[in-house]
């Protein structure tokens, strides 16, 4: 459903007027099946990130395309609903003007459907994400980590989109929150029948989740693996990081 | 064994609103053993540190009995706290891009301290710190000392605040989410680090975290801290296999069911 095609990406390294390119990501391909949880794990700086906003379209690729059912992402009415995102940073994701209900309206608007259709569903969707529908009046610096993150996901599901990307969503969260919101994910999975893209650090976290992991390092796929065959990894990069996991 | 820090008392609240943040929480700490803070975002396990350190804004006051080698340094003047700080209480903070100055490169920062708390020439110094950050797995240090702080990576910086702790020769650790924001590589580095410095100075340690497999890992004993009071401590195993609390026994679930299902897809434990 989601198709990256041999994607490259380079940035301009140290300053404005060097001719120097400093290769981001190389030749990647990878697809996202319908309803399926796909993972990306990295390291810090192994380009994820980047790719996560190729797949969003925000960021154009040097070469290669990105196709959401065969159209291009680059296109902003093939982006408008189909794809949505949570960020891992909750303070900055919501605009500190604006309460709850205005944020989940935010891209809602834009598909111009009858205000009160609208207002009917922000009840629904709050409480689809487990707030009570009170929230709506309240501004983002009353609401705790995990609370927020929830009105993200609340924001993202609101367009009925076929593809989630969360990119590092939880990692700022408490470990007992991360579970919560973890399991709203799953619930909410299962209700729309979206594909998440989620992108992290901590193999914990997406082996919950996933259906199927990418193993991300310097930019190019190191591994793809069906979670349930997660034990089994060839390449060395993949076993070290296995290896170097602190469980409970 | 003998205490090395004991905390009687100690109150924080704010002044403008008059809340409460830290309610009357005793602890001590044990010459040599590591003591993990644990519990959710907000509980108050940074304030309590940065109490003991006299690091929390202006707006914060504090009272009570900090009593560190039979010394009351909740008494003390700012001025002979500060020759204690470093010296004798080192903290390691969870953002190593915010705790270096931008301005300057990490070796800047780094023989400023020494030069504050030791008369050694600037050569001694240099020998000693290039020694503690090989150790700590930085290779190159020289060209390390000549980089800025925004040139070197998360996991980096942390090595290196870990190589001055080892430098300074702390009685005691505070190290305050250090691995938080690591990814889990450079975690598991930095975790490994941390054990062997213990090893190594022989010095005491308090360690804030979240994470309780980290805990779980480098801890003796454990308090759970919640809404600024702490709920129950003891001895790390105790703790985690026969919590008393709710909260504790709550805490340790929900890690329990991300670790588990992940050890039932690796085949652990059949």
């Amino acid at each position: 459903m989601l198709k990256v095609d041999k994607v490259q990406k380079s940035y301009k390294k140290n300053g404005l007027f060097s001719s120097e390119r400093q290769i981001i990501l190389k030749n990647v391909s990878l697809e996202c099946r319908s309803r399926e949880c796909l993972g990306i794990i990295g390291e810090s700086g192994s380009g994820k990130s980047t790719l996560g906003r190729l797949m969003l379209g925000i960021e154009k690729p040097d070469c290669g395309t990105v196709l959401i059912d065969g159209m291009n992402v680059e296109d902003r009415r093939v982006r408008l609903g189909n794809i949505s995102a949570v960020f891992q940073d909750y303070k900055s994701s919501i605009n500190p003007f604006f309460t709850v209900e205005e944020a989940i309206l935010e891209p809602l608007k834009i598909q111009n459907k009858s205000k009160k259709e609208n207002i009917d569903k922000i009840t629904t969707l709050l409480n689809q994400v487990g707030l009570p529908s009170s929230y709506r009046n309240k501004y983002s610096h009353e609401l705790s980590g995990g609370e927020i993150q929830r009105v993200c996901i609340a924001r993202a599901i609101s367009t009925e989109p076929k593809c989630i990307l969360l990119d590092e969503a939880i990692s700022s969260l408490d470990v007992s929150v991360q579970i919560q919101v973890l399991e709203l994910l799953k619930d909410l999975k299962r209700i729309y029948n979206m594909s998440y893209v989620f992108i992290t650090h901590d193999i914990q976290a997406a082996a919950y989740i996933c259906d199927r992991v990418i193993i991300f390092k310097d930019g190019q796929i190191e591994e793809i693996v069906e979670i349930e065959h997660l034990k089994d990894v060839k390449s060395v990069y993949a076993r070290k990081l296995l290896k170097s996991l602190i469980t409970f | 064994m003998k205490n090395i820090l004991e905390v009687k008392n100690l109150m924080v609240w704010d002044i403008v609103s008059g809340k409460k943040i830290i309610q009357n929480s005793s602890f001590d700490l044990k010459a040599g053993s590591c003591l993990a803070i644990v519990g959710e975002s907000g509980s108050g396990k940074s304030v309590t540190c940065r109490a003991i350190m006299r690091l929390n804004s202006t707006s914060l006051q504090q009272s009570g009995d900090i009593i560190f080698k039979g010394e009351n340094i909740n008494q003390l003047s700012t001025k002979e706290l500060r020759k204690k700080r470093g010296k004798n209480l080192c903290m390691i903070l969870q953002n190593g891009m915010t705790a270096f100055d931008p301005s300057c490169v990490v070796g800047v920062h780094l023989r400023e301290t020494l030069a504050e708390h030791f008369d050694w020439s600037k050569n001694e110094a240099e020998v000693r710190m290039k020694s503690a950050m090989e150790s700590v797995m930085l290779i190159n240090p020289t060209e390390i000392m000549n980089k800025y702080p925004h040139q070197l990576s998360g996991g980096m910086l942390q090595r290196i605040m870990i190589a001055l702790a080892i430098v300074l020769e702390p009685d005691i650790i505070i190290a305050d989410e250090p691995t938080t924001a690591l990814d889990t590589i450079s975690q598991f580095e930095v975790v490994d680090q941390f054990i062997n410095l213990r090893e190594r100075i022989g010095c005491s340690m308090i360690f804030i975290s979240h994470d309780l497999g980290v805990v779980r890992k480098i801890a003796d004993e454990v308090l759970v801290m919640k809404d600024g009071k702490i709920i129950e401590s003891g001895n790390t195993e105790k703790i985690f296999s026969g919590a008393k609390h709710e909260y504790t026994k709550y805490l340790v679930s929900t890690r329990m069911a991300l670790s588990n299902n992940f050890k039932r897809i690796m085949g652990e434990g059949q």
